[in-house]
């Protein structure tokens, strides 16, 4: 099973307006996928359907061969489709520690089960791997409003990710992120990634990063996907430079792959 | 013939009845309605307001008759009682206790206008004493007429016009003046409101001034017509939540059908199969949240997942 | 986060002896008092888990109610052992706060708070005006049996408080277990961020609704002690709305911070209104009033860990301006 993600002719309409439109993609695993587009575009549409949270007009959806339709976003999570958010939603009156314990407690446990002591060594030792690999020990026991954005967007991504998912999907994971960090940032996200193999697909404003770490590029626009192609062609796309990216912006050293 | 003509009685009987309820319902929630739409408090502490409006109103009848005064002095009294409890009474529990809880948890809030309920309660004992009193002067002085063959007194059905008066001058008040208008922008929004330069902590104190005036005057209409004792504000105030829910928290339409809504069921209730007066006053409180919680007419969301 | 839990479980097993000893120097009164403390100490610890969901209910008096009249009718019919009474009170409490969950589970705020209430007067407005329920006059209780056994005297009263506290005892341990059990720690997750527990694979609703139901069979639980302790169940005393405000009041004297709190809050409580009926009767209800209000605007103490949690939320609704911005 190489193919994680099918979608075909996604739709949703909202009364008179039209948010998605005609979307048909397909991801296999270990790709990379950056989705770009202007805001209002229906990226962020996009991922609240394909997790859940929003049911499409029609349209279907099928995550590993299974169809994912009309499932809560808890289900899509438990099969193994997990995303994190542009403002980052973690327990903001709690440690990093204790937000990640909850974490692993609700991914490990159901039914019955979840009358169990949340505070075990065992998992105690899975929450600090996971803090280790997202960089953000130092963290462990600092309440979680008190964090630096940067350091709250990796919480929020190393608490979607406590079931090493298939496939994870990233809203905005620089967003916020002053320019000098968001290499650094998106370095320790697309590291941990890679570690658990799991395929990424991630929105992003940043031209700059999608092209560092992606191989295939999305381009929305007025709820339609545009262009679905390899980055550098993206970049060069007459639509897309003329919808998302803008005729100035000049592709860097694009190596055709993503990097980790 | 006859089986026709009872049920037609019953029916004005309800009629009527439902309406007094209603009125002095009306008065109470108006103001427990309006200072939630604008403060977002749920005050308890009404039930008092109502509570002090009957006893002083009845107070000062009795003084005032047994001084000899003509009887229609009473009405001036019950306006006038309303209105220094409303002033009295708003400023203290607005700016003595609310002032410093706003911005508190909501729960916070409705818990603390309780405690303030259960002291003003003691003060009302405090005051006034345990014993009844009795002003049954204006009822008397406007004594009775005839409908559709049943007697009811003009009191009851004066106080039927006065809430309807109230209903008619709040509509006016909040859409044709300036301070209405005030009003329905902190209503809507509270942080915009001061944005614009809306001085909300005035706002909040007139309002409350207002709502606190306006519970009085149902106490002190009411006074005549009841046995003013210790208990009437518990039993008011848990009514009038139940029309405020029903209404639509914050609007005032929603208080005047919620209270014709409930003051008609209770009548029909009481009147036909008094063991289900509660029920169905609460049934419908229950049963307006769970199909629509916001109220029949209302500005506020309810959260629901 | 957890190396309380010897502490608190200790606490309350010592306090749980200390109560066996406390026992056999009571007077009557000291018992009757302590009898109540725990019965509304029950309540108090299932609107403690509830709190700590973010959700406030002004109306468990219901479950109170039923616990209490469910012993009043199962005595009509012949039963009057304790045990019995017990699980059955309980069960019936139980199984109407699962029943009410379902759709009360999707209510927040002052909305589920008020739902709570209607329900509370509904079921005030039947007994009180229902003839054979007894109606406003209530319905007296008579002397229960232990397994058969009715001991005489002042070992009744001994026999009831053993079982009051070791019931207690047994729910307050259990709850504090609930609460660092992966499902007790969601009350935390689901009043922070529904969307997060969302997201993470459990439903914030059934979440609620477990924690639901344990509140009202606490509550149910209260409800049959306190008839037994009073000898009496009428609905003003135990269904009214204003009960449902105490068993708010206590849990706030109390704090949140811990199950063992919540008893001696419960107990606060009642010495407060004991004395305050006792030495100024005609003041006893702004005594009552005052102090809560004495709480709510200056007793941290007395908010324990709340209020740390609502000065982090507010600070939280700065920092975090809007909830999510998942919808376009």
């Amino acid at each position: 099973m190489t193919r994680v993600l099918e979608v075909h002719d996604l739709e949703k309409k909202f009364g008179g307006v039209v948010a998605a439109h005609d979307i048909n993609v397909t991801v296999d695993v270990g790709e990379n996928i950056g989705i770009i587009g202007a805001n209002g575009a229906g990226k962020t549409t996009f991922v609240n359907m394909v997790t859940g949270y929003l049911p499409p007009s029609s349209g279907r959806i099928e995550f590993m061969g299974k169809s994912v339709v009309g499932l809560k976003p808890r289900d899509v999570t438990k099969l193994g489709l997990c995303r994190s958010f542009q403002v980052p939603q973690v327990f903001l009156s709690e440690t990093v520690f204790d937000n990640m314990l909850v974490a692993y407690g609700i991914a490990e446990r159901s039914g019955l089960g979840l009358f169990t002591p949340l505070h075990t060594e065992a998992r105690e030792a899975r929450v600090d791997a996971q803090l280790k690999r997202y960089q953000i020990s130092e963290y462990r026991d600092a309440t979680a409003s008190a964090l630096p954005q940067g350091v709250r967007k990796l919480l929020d991504i190393a608490m979607a990710t406590v079931r090493n998912p298939k496939l994870v999907m990233l809203d905005e994971p620089t967003s916020g992120i002053s320019a000098e960090e968001k290499f650094g940032l998106m370095d320790i996200i697309m590291q941990a990634l890679k570690e658990e193999e799991t395929t990424v697909m991630f929105i992003e404003h940043d031209m700059e990063i999608v092209e560092r770490f992606v191989n295939r590029v999305w381009a929305f626009y007025q709820g339609e996907i545009i262009c679905d192609a390899t980055t550098a062609e993206a970049m060069k796309d007459e639509k897309v430079r003329e919808f998302v990216i803008g005729q100035e912006y000049h592709p860097g050293h694009v190596e055709g792959g993503a990097h980790a | 013939m006859r089986g026709i003509a009872l049920d037609f009685e019953l029916l004005i009987v309800i009629l009527v009845d439902g309406l007094v309820y209603s009125s002095y319902l009306f008065l109470v929630a108006v103001g427990l309605t309006v200072i939630f739409g604008v403060q977002k408090v749920l005050n308890v502490t009404h039930g008092s307001f109502y509570a002090f409006g009957a006893y002083f109103a009845a107070y000062l009848i009795g003084l005032w008759t047994n001084g000899g005064l003509p009887d229609w002095g009473g009405f001036l009294l019950i306006l006038g009682s309303a209105l220094i409890l409303g002033v009295v009474l708003g400023v203290v529990i607005e700016r003595g206790l609310l002032k410093h809880l706003y911005g508190r948890d909501e729960h916070v809030m409705v818990l603390a206008t309780f405690a303030a309920f259960l002291v003003l309660e003691d003060v009302i004992l405090l005051i006034w004493g345990t014993d009844p009193y009795l002003a049954f002067a204006p009822l008397a002085l406007l004594g009775s007429t005839e409908i559709a063959g049943l007697i009811f007194d003009v009191y009851s059905l004066s106080m039927i016009s006065l809430a309807f008066v109230v209903a008619v001058i709040l509509w006016y008040g909040l859409n044709r003046t300036q301070f209405g208008k005030i009003l329905l922008a902190v209503i809507f929004d509270r942080e915009l409101s001061m944005a614009m330069g809306i001085n909300v902590t005035k706002v909040f104190l007139v309002t409350f001034i207002i709502g606190t005036f306006l519970g009085a005057l149902g106490g002190a209409y009411h006074a005549p017509i009841i046995s003013v004792q210790p208990g009437i504000g518990v039993e008011v105030i848990v009514l009038a939540f139940a029309v405020v829910v029903i209404g639509g928290m914050g609007s005032i339409p929603g208080a005047l059908i919620g209270s014709i809504i409930v003051g008609i069921s209770r009548a029909s209730a009481v009147h036909m199969l008094p063991e289900v007066e509660l029920f169905v006053i609460y049934g419908i409180m229950a049963l307006v949240l769970v199909i629509r919680p916001e109220g029949l007419f209302a500005p506020v969301k309810a959260r629901r997942i | 986060m957890t190396r309380q839990f010897d502490r608190t479980f200790w606490g309350l097993t010592a306090g749980l002896l200390f109560l066996f000893v406390l026992n056999l120097f009571l007077e009557e009164w000291m018992r009757t008092i302590g009898l109540q403390s725990l019965s509304r100490g029950l309540v108090a610890v299932g609107l403690l888990i509830l709190w700590r969901t973010g959700l406030v209910s002004f109306g468990h008096a219901l479950f109170f109610g039923f616990g209490a009249y469910t012993v009043a009718l199962m005595q009509i019919v012949g039963v009057n052992d304790i045990f019995v009474l017990m699980f059955c009170g309980t069960a019936v409490a139980g199984l109407f706060a699962f029943l009410l969950g379902f759709l009360l589970r999707q209510y927040r705020a002052i909305f589920f708070a008020l739902l709570n209430m209607a329900f509370s007067m509904i079921l005030y407005g039947v007994l009180a005006k229902v003839e054979s329920l007894g109606s406003t006059d209530g319905i007296g209780i008579n002397q229960i049996t232990y397994l058969g056994l009715k001991p005489e005297g002042e070992g009744y009263r001994m026999a009831l408080f053993v079982f009051a506290a070791v019931f207690a005892y047994i729910a307050a341990v259990g709850a504090h277990w609930y609460l660092k059990s992966t499902l007790g720690m969601m009350t935390m997750a689901v009043r922070e961020n529904e969307i997060r527990v969302e997201y993470l694979g459990y439903s914030a609703e059934r979440a609620i609704h477990v924690k639901y139901v344990i509140s009202g069979l606490l509550a149910g639980a209260g409800g049959v002690i306190m008839a037994i302790t009073v000898g009496h169940v009428d609905p003003e005393s135990m269904v009214y709305w204003i009960v449902s405000g105490d068993f708010v009041f206590i849990t706030i004297l109390s704090g949140t911070g811990n199950v063992g709190a919540t008893f001696i809050g419960a107990l606060v409580y009642e010495l407060l209104r004991t004395y305050a009926f006792e030495f100024a009767p005609q003041i006893w209800q702004l005594i009552l009033g005052g102090s809560l209000l004495f709480i709510i605007m200056f007793l941290p103490d007395g908010l324990w860990s709340i209020r740390s949690e609502w000065r982090n939320r507010r600070n939280l609704a700065a920092a975090a301006r809007s909830e999510t911005q998942v919808a376009e």
